[in-house]
């Protein structure tokens, strides 16, 4: 037993020792393995929801609202027009369900990232792992509403297929921050603001109509959102509409990302590594 | 390597005003077995902590196997086993997937990983749990596989925070049976503890840590003879009773200690002091006559005793 094993040597750039040994593939293998133990509900549950309120706001408001104004003016149907921001928020949904409540429950009570850091993994191996197994989720999402849509005949614009790795941006910015800010939580109670958080920002991020209904003010507000910034691109994408903007949107969620990790990363060394 | 494989100088860690660890020597060589004793609240987790590189220090240097773990903590942890005071098995993983995801962390290859967790199930009389889920382990069995995780990386250093706390005597002597085992193997062994038994049978040599500082080193018997007479007198004459008849005792032993419940008589001859106590005309509720232990020598040095 005394043998010493001969660990996987890596090219680890100075200022980055001690936080990674490159090894994100493990914590990713990890997450693979317990999403195949796991009943496939799991997975599935949260991608519905969305799904239902395309069905009952497109299809059932939809008939009462009529044809409303396109991303570039153009008339649609109101199910094409609140479809893309539902993408958005699916990918949403599937991201910061494992960031926040699945993160909250490893680290206050599985203590698996205590365990993963007593090993040779660093903190930012763990953080993007993790990150990386919500963000596949989010994918998921996005790629089983994408299909939805399809069937439904709202994908109208070849951008569309840009949705996918858009989608993939999203998930990967409300990951990020979401993990960030679940290492704060210490309890149930201060989780409740997860949702808090986030039912409203579905609801006012100009999914479900245009922002302009909004005082200037609040459109400033929401315009600070991540979520309108993904319905916006998503929408943008889906008339095949692009215009500077698109960048800005895109740039959003960059920075909202790099934030996370960092975040993230700061925080799993300050609780395990101190 | 023939140096020591830790190395600590004036090592310390406080949080604020108070030093959890309050500048503590000590080195461990290859092969060693090395214990730190001490109540709850010493440092041992602490120093336990700093030597895997998952504690900053405040000051000192510290050293294992030649590197500093505040700096290369993937590095040293590399070569180190941590089995932590309380349980961090993965639970969403089956027994088997446990180890061999464990050493996964470690970079490991499969074709590694998947002979050496059927080797480390038959180590840790787990062969039939390798397919259970861990929840479903009791206690004891769970201390094992944790153990058996720690082992995955072929460790040089195995660091053992409080390991058979919380396990009845059946399943501490199963623990203490494979850890002799991994000693005789040549692995070093650091095993922090407040049970005097569990030092005794497993260090060869270890330091008593009372409030962040080293009080004495030595073997389990060096430090007993040192601290301690050969034998230990204990007799009850019942709470109330008890500081008064101490006064009537002096002299029957070389010293005397008063517990809450009993009094210690410290001597090399224990039979003998019992006679005098009865020839004085005393007459204890109950006596026992016992040899020195860990306990006396903590008692002695710190005026408290161990487990409060």
């Amino acid at each position: 037993m005394t043998t010493s094993v001969q660990t996987r040597r890596t090219g680890i750039p100075a200022p980055l020792a001690g936080l990674t040994s490159g090894n994100v593939g493990a914590v990713l293998e990890r997450g693979f393995k317990v999403i195949k133990n796991q009943n496939w509900m799991i997975l599935v549950s949260g991608f519905f929801e969305p799904v239902f309120y395309l069905l009952a706001m497109g299809i059932g408001m939809g008939g009462l609202v009529g044809e409303v104004s396109g991303p570039g003016g153009e008339p649609i149907t109101y199910a094409a027009y609140i479809a893309p921001a539902l993408l958005a928020t699916s990918a949403m949904n599937g991201a910061i369900y494992d960031s926040t409540w699945n993160v909250f429950f490893k680290l206050r009570f599985a203590k698996l990232y205590q365990a993963m850091l007593q090993t040779s993994l660093g903190p930012l191996d763990v953080a993007l792992g993790e990150i990386l197994m919500a963000l596949f989720r989010g994918f998921v999402y996005a790629l089983g509403f994408l299909g939805v849509l399809a069937v439904m005949g709202l994908v109208t614009s070849w951008w569309s297929l840009a949705m996918v790795p858009v989608a993939v941006l999203i998930a990967f910015g409300f990951a990020a921050l979401g993990m960030g800010v679940t290492s704060f939580m210490t309890t149930f109670q201060q989780m409740d603001v997860v949702n808090f958080v986030m039912l409203p920002m579905f609801l006012f991020s100009a999914t479900l109509y245009p922002i302009s209904v909004y005082p200037e003010p609040i459109q400033w507000f929401v315009m600070a959102m991540p979520l309108w910034h993904g319905v916006e691109l998503m929408r943008q994408l889906s008339g095949g509409h692009l215009t500077g903007m698109t960048l800005v949107h895109v740039l959003y969620f960059v920075g909202m990302t790099g934030l996370g990790l960092w975040l993230t990363t700061v925080r799993l060394r300050k609780l395990f590594l101190r | 390597m023939t140096g020591p494989v830790i190395r600590a100088e004036g090592l310390r860690k406080s949080y604020g005003d108070f030093a959890a660890v309050d500048g503590i020597d000590f080195e461990v060589a290859p092969g060693e077995s090395f214990g730190l004793l001490g109540p709850n609240g010493a440092g041992k987790s602490t120093t336990m902590r700093m030597i895997g590189g998952t504690l900053d220090r405040s000051g000192g240097t510290l050293e294992v196997l030649g590197m500093d773990p505040a700096e290369h903590g993937p590095e040293v942890r590399a070569h180190l086993g941590v089995i932590p005071q309380q349980d961090n098995l993965d639970e969403e993983l089956r027994v088997r997937d446990n180890l061999v995801m464990y050493g996964r962390y470690f970079g490991l290859p499969r074709s590694y990983l998947l002979p050496k967790a059927e080797e480390l199930l038959a180590f840790a009389q787990l062969e039939a749990k390798a397919t259970a889920k861990v929840g479903d382990l009791s206690g004891g069995m769970k201390r094992r596989l944790t153990i058996a995780r720690g082992l995955v990386n072929g460790p040089r250093i195995l660091l053992l925070d409080e390991p058979t706390t919380g396990l009845d005597p059946q399943a501490r002597h199963v623990l203490w049976d494979r850890l002799f085992r991994l000693k005789e193997a040549g692995t070093t062994l650091v095993v922090t503890t407040h049970f005097m038994d569990e030092a005794e049978q497993l260090c060869d040599r270890l330091i008593v840590v009372d409030r962040g500082r080293i009080m004495a080193e030595g073997s389990p018997q060096q430090l007993i003879r040192e601290h301690s007479t050969r034998e230990v007198v204990e007799v009850r004459f019942g709470s109330d009773r008890n500081a008064q008849v101490v006064a009537q005792l002096d002299g029957v032993g070389e010293r005397n200690e008063v517990l809450p419940d009993r009094i210690l008589i410290y001597t090399h001859d224990g039979e003998g002091a019992l006679e005098e106590i009865s020839r004085r005309g005393l007459h204890p509720v109950t006596s026992l006559v016992r040899r020195s232990s860990l306990e006396d020598v903590f008692l002695r040095l710190t005026g408290r005793s161990l487990i409060d």
